[in-house]
Order: structure tokens, then sequence, then C-alpha cells
């Protein structure tokens, strides 16, 4: 397929269809609603099912149900909604099951505001609802990047059978720029025979749950998942570094934020300041090897959000106190311009 | 005429941990023998809801999905959507259905999912022992209403099969009880209708079973039976709420 | 030929509560909670105590929630042990 323009909503959902998603459960939510839009329509024509759910509370539930019946299954929504999700996602963590969520983020907290932020940080890499469990993040910083990890949650998610989101926010999906589909060969889906299909006479019937009243049983469940989150941790990191070589300032940030830092850097290296990016392609399992492998040069790091600080504690979990951390964000709904965040490190470099 | 009245092969061995005289052993027995009868046992999918029933995985000899609470019409709805050729039921109590689910059963039954949904109103929250449910009586006594339900504090009893019977989307909602062996015999047939809609493809059935709970009323089993006749099905009364013109 | 239906009723004495639903459902009263055997469970299980009256209806193995009772129903034609139907009816 030639390249062609899309608005980054739109773009997740063809590339979900794509990634084969047979279900999309969800329900209506600014900034997102073109990824149900989009679905509904045409979702069906490839044989898969699109549903409204009466509430984002519902919609989760009905992508456990679909999962846990073997079907490849997806929802999305905004902040506010993935709150309402939580519970629904603590589940379907517990049963070890397979699904992808988009989470187009909008500033918060409580019913907040329509425009983007990044506040939902501690909410997806910190588990988000009851219990012990994670839950892997692919944050893209562009459409194209947003397409590829759409068909990689899918692989992760059944690889591992667990539930992925995928990182946005409201500009990442609201603007629009040239996308490749290209064409892709879906890895094939490992068997699911723990699916509750019926068991056809031919087996004992199988339960999907995440209850267990006898304590050394669900310890052991948990130590299960913590199993699978260690080999996730090992393997499932993703990042990007720029100009981090030779920087004596580095910059962390992640989706639209690290493109206005980008953007910064190359304002501040006309003003002779070496800086460089970290950016972290996956929030969870967090990248800490390009943290471990910075050079002296790097005098500081500051983590750029569009947040009060949130993902700075990993970044200082990271780095330990080989580097100072310190933190420059904005939130509300308000998005920094790469000349502030030029000014901010100019005036962190004269402060020594 | 002859014939043997003996346990069903659509219930597994394990005795159940309900309480003595509870019905929900009758239900699940109910459900379990028009599962085989209608030679579907192999191809259902129930999904358990939380309260004492959330255990009945363990006894109904069927795949189950285990919900969150109030959740399991969504479950049973997502679980349809990917296998509409298999039977969905879910099997929820008063708690689970009538209070925090509402939202779910309401709009299953809206969108006329083609599922059958069991629910065991017995007037109380039985496993976390003993609260007040929407479904208690005014001057019901229970832990959370200690002097009895009052109307003007927590409002009425919520009588679900009549609301139902008013969605477009529902196809067949009765309400039956189990506190006798004729009752029990009829709520078998009602049941069994249930799922020969969903069979046909007929959209959304619900059987609503009125239950005893003697723990949660701090009753004998034998009282239990009692009480409901007595106070149950003036409020709730029995019959076929609602199915389709040509049935 | 005269018919006469009975029942033969087995109790799983392992699986009964004592929950007493089954002697409220006999029409014959055949069934009463045992005041001296302890099962398993610690309680008071159910036994049937005419054997010889029971009609087979079912109505004990419908009531009971632990599925603890099996009724077999035999249809008797012209003879019950010996005993011309007729002449019992």
């Amino acid at each position: 397929m030639a390249r062609t323009l899309m608005k980054g909503n739109e773009a997740l959902a063809e590339a979900a269809i794509r990634g084969g998603c047979t279900h999309f459960f969800g329900y209506p939510i600014t900034p997102q609603n073109e990824i149900p839009e989009y679905l509904a329509r045409e979702l069906p024509k490839h044989g898969g099912v699109y549903l409204q759910a009466e509430s984002e509370v519902a919609a989760i539930h009905m992508v456990y149900g679909a999962s846990a019946s073997g079907g490849r299954v997806m929802t999305s929504s905004s902040s506010p909604g993935i709150a309402l999700m939580q519970e629904g996602l603590s589940v379907i963590a517990a049963a070890q099951l397979p699904c992808v969520i988009v989470n187009v983020q909008r500033a918060g907290p409580g019913i907040g505001g329509i425009q983007p932020a990044q506040a939902d940080y501690y909410q997806m890499t910190r588990g988000g609802g009851n219990g012990d469990y994670r839950i892997p993040s692919l944050a893209p910083a562009t459409i194209q990047e947003s397409v590829e990890m759409m068909h990689e949650a899918f692989e992760i998610a059944e690889h591992y059978r667990t539930p992925v989101y995928i990182v946005s926010d409201g500009m990442l999906g609201q603007m629009m720029e040239p996308v490749e589909f290209k064409k892709r060969k879906l890895r094939s889906a490992p068997k699911k025979d723990w699916a509750a299909v019926g068991h056809g006479g031919k087996r004992e019937p199988l339960v999907v749950k995440t209850m267990s009243l006898v304590p050394e049983i669900l310890e052991e469940n948990n130590r299960k998942l913590q199993e699978k989150y260690r080999l996730i941790e090992e393997s499932e990191y993703q990042y990007e570094r720029f100009r981090t070589e030779q920087a004596e300032i580095v910059l962390v940030a992640y989706g639209s934020t690290s493109r206005i830092v980008k953007d910064s850097i190359e304002l501040m290296a006309k003003a002779g300041i070496k800086a460089g990016l970290i950016r972290p392609r996956t929030l969870w399992p967090f990248p800490v090897q390009p943290f471990t492998r910075l050079k002296p040069f790097c005098k500081q790091i500051v983590c750029v959000e569009m947040n009060n600080g949130q993902m700075i504690d990993d970044v200082r979990l990271a780095v330990g106190d080989r580097f100072p951390v310190t933190f420059y964000g904005r939130t509300g709904g308000v998005i920094p311009t790469p000349a502030e965040i030029s000014e901010h490190v100019k005036e962190l470099l004269k402060r020594g | 005429m002859s014939g043997i009245f003996t346990k069903t092969r659509g219930l597994k061995e394990q005795v159940t941990h309900y309480c003595p005289g509870c019905t929900h052993g009758i239900i699940h027995r109910l459900v379990a023998e028009v599962l085989v009868e209608l030679n579907v046992l192999g191809n259902t999918i129930g999904c358990a809801s939380v309260g004492c029933s959330i255990l009945s995985y363990n006894y109904l000899n069927v795949d189950m999905i285990e919900s969150a609470h109030g959740r399991a019409p969504a479950v049973a709805t997502g679980a349809k959507r990917v296998h509409p050729d298999k039977v969905v039921f879910t099997y929820q109590g008063d708690g689970d259905l009538a209070s925090i689910g509402t939202a779910e059963i309401i709009h299953a039954a809206h969108r006329s999912e083609n599922i059958t949904v069991v629910f065991v109103n017995n007037a109380i929250y039985g496993m976390t022992g003993g609260q007040m449910a929407p479904t208690t009586l005014l001057g019901q006594k229970t832990t959370t209403a200690p002097e009895g339900r009052d109307a003007s504090h927590c409002g009425s009893p919520l009588r679900i099969s009549e609301m139902f019977a008013q969605i477009p989307g529902a196809s067949y909602i009765a309400r039956v009880s189990v506190h006798s062996p004729k009752q029990v015999r009829r709520a078998r047939k009602a049941i069994k209708k249930a799922f020969e809609y969903q069979l046909k493809g007929r959209g959304f059935s619900m059987i609503e079973v009125l239950s005893t709970c003697p723990t949660g009323w701090g009753l004998s089993p034998i009282e239990a039976l009692k009480w409901l006749d007595e106070n149950m099905i003036p409020y709730y009364p029995l019959g076929v709420y609602k199915s389709l013109e040509d049935d | 030929m005269a018919k006469e239906i009975k029942g033969i009723v087995s109790i799983a004495i392992d699986r009964c509560k004592g929950c007493g639903l089954c002697t409220v459902a006999c029409p014959l009263d055949l069934l009463k909670l045992s005041e001296t055997t302890l099962n398993a469970y610690g309680y008071h299980p159910v036994q049937i105590e005419r054997m010889d009256e029971c009609i087979g209806c079912g109505n004990c193995f419908q009531m009971c929630p632990d599925y603890a009772i099996t009724v077999e129903r035999v249809v008797y034609e012209g003879e019950w042990y010996g005993q011309n139907i007729d002449e019992r009816q």
C-alpha cells in the first residue's frame, strides 16, 4: 500500500485490522472516537465484529469474555475511560489473557480536559488496578511508529498472554501524517488450548478464573505472573537514543513530547549546547539500558513530560545517584514548545 | 413410565459448598439437566458471577469464565460474539444482577444478546454475610438494614422480570420458584424454554428463580421454603412476563 | 393388566447435609432425618422409613440440593412381590 495521509487514530484502527483484530468493544470518549468510528465502518468488512458497549466498564469485560474464549480482541479509550477499565484489566492480567488497549491520553485528573497530556504514566505502568501485575506499554512517537507498534502489540499480547497498551495522546491521535502499511506476515498465534470454547465432550471442562481462596495457590499464581514479567522485562524493552554520544545534558521524553524535545535539541545545538534525548519506546518494561550506558560527558538529566512528573521516578530508579535528574513539564493540556524547553535548559546550565 | 431419577452428567461429582437447604443446588441441577437434554453440554460456555455461586464452575460440567461482580452479561456478550454458535449463559445472584450489574444486564437485554441468564433472587446478599440486596423485601431484616428495609430510606425492592418485560430486545422473561417439587418442575420447563430460545436464535432470555437463603434469613431450610412462599411470591409473582408473539 | 409404580430410593449419606427439604417434599412422609447417625460432614443424613410404600414420584429427588437421592421408578404389572395388584388397589 502506498504512503497515505492519515489521522493518527484512524491509522491505529487500520493497523489493528491488518494486525488480525477480530473483535473491538469500546465506548466513545474524546479524543479517540475516530478509532471506534473507523472500526465500526471497516472491521465488519474484514469479517470482524465491532460492538459499542454501554460503558468502558462493560467494554473491558466484553474484551475479557472475548479473549477468554479465544478472540483477538482490542479496545480503545482515553484517560478517564482507562480509569474505569482498571478492574477489568486487573482481571485480564490475572487470567493471563491477551488483548490490546489503546490509551489516547488527555489531561486530568478527574474529567480534566480533552487536550493532550501524558498523565497516565503511573496508571499504565504501575498496574492501575488492584494487585500485582504489569502491562507492557508501547509508546510510539509518530503515526508510522503507532502502526508498527499496533502490529507488535497483538503479537506480544498473544505470545505472553498479557494485555498490552498502545500509549498515544490527543496530539498523536488527532494529527495527520503520511503512513505506510507495509505488508507484514502475521506471526502465527500460539494455540489457545486455555480458551473456554466448550469441551465438546472430549476433555475435562476448563475454567478461566482469577479467584483463589487458598493463599498458597494464589501466591503460586502470582509467582508465575512475576516470572512472566521478568521474561518480558528482559526482552521487550525498546528505546531510541538521539545525539546522546557527546551530550552534556540528556533529556528524557516519550511520545509527542519527544518530538518537541528533538526540536528543542536542534535549537540548543544552534546555541552551542550539546543536548541529547533518550526516548523510551516502551514505558513498561522501562528501558534501563540506555541510562546505565550514559557516558560521563553527561552532567545532568532532565525528564520532560506532559504531566507533573511520573516517568521521572523510573528515570531516577534507572540512573541511581550517578547523575542529577530534574523535571520539566506542562500539564492541563498545555503543550510545551521547543523554545521554552530550550530556554529552560539554558537556565539550568547557567545555574550550574 | 419406569426410569431413574439420578444426578445428571451435567454436574460434576464435587459436593457443593452451599449451605444445607440452599436452593442453588437445585437450580444448578436444572440447568445441567437441560443442557444435557438439549444435547449442548459440550458446546456451552457458562459465565459464573460473584456471589455464593461463583464456585458454580466446580459443579457444572461445562467450560466456564469467572466474571467480576455484575459483569457477567458483558463477559457473556464477549464470548457469544466470538462464538455465536455456542450456548452462552450467565448465572447471577441478585447483588450481581440487580445492584452492581444493572447496566450490563439491561444492555445485554437491550441488544437482545442471544444468551440465557439464570437470575437467582433470594432477596439478600448471601456470600458476604446477609446484607440488604436490591431485592430485599420491605420490613425484611438484614445485617445492613437491621430494623428492616425502610422504603423512605433506601427505596423499595426491584422487580426485575417486570422491568425487563418492557425491553424490546428481551425475548423470553419468566419468573419461577424452587420452593416445592411442583415449582421445581415448572422452573425446569422455563429454563429449558429459555435455552431453546437461544438455540433458535430468538434473542435474550432470562429466568428469574426465587430461591431461599436459610443462613441469611436466619431460618431453617424448611422454614425458609415457607417464608419464600408467604413473603416473596406475593411481591414477586410467578409467571411468564415476556415471550415472542408466536410462542 | 393392573399396574403399580413403586420407587426404590437410595441415599448417598456423605452427600446429604441434613437440610430436610426432601422430608417435606415426600407426599407420604417416608423420609426422616436420622436422629442418631452422623455422616462425615457432621450432618444427620436422611433415611427412608417405609420403602415399600414409596411410589417413586421423585419429589425428594427434585428438592434435594445436594444430589444425594436417587429414585428408581419401577413399574410392576399384575403382581408386586407375589401380591396381586388388583387386590392391593
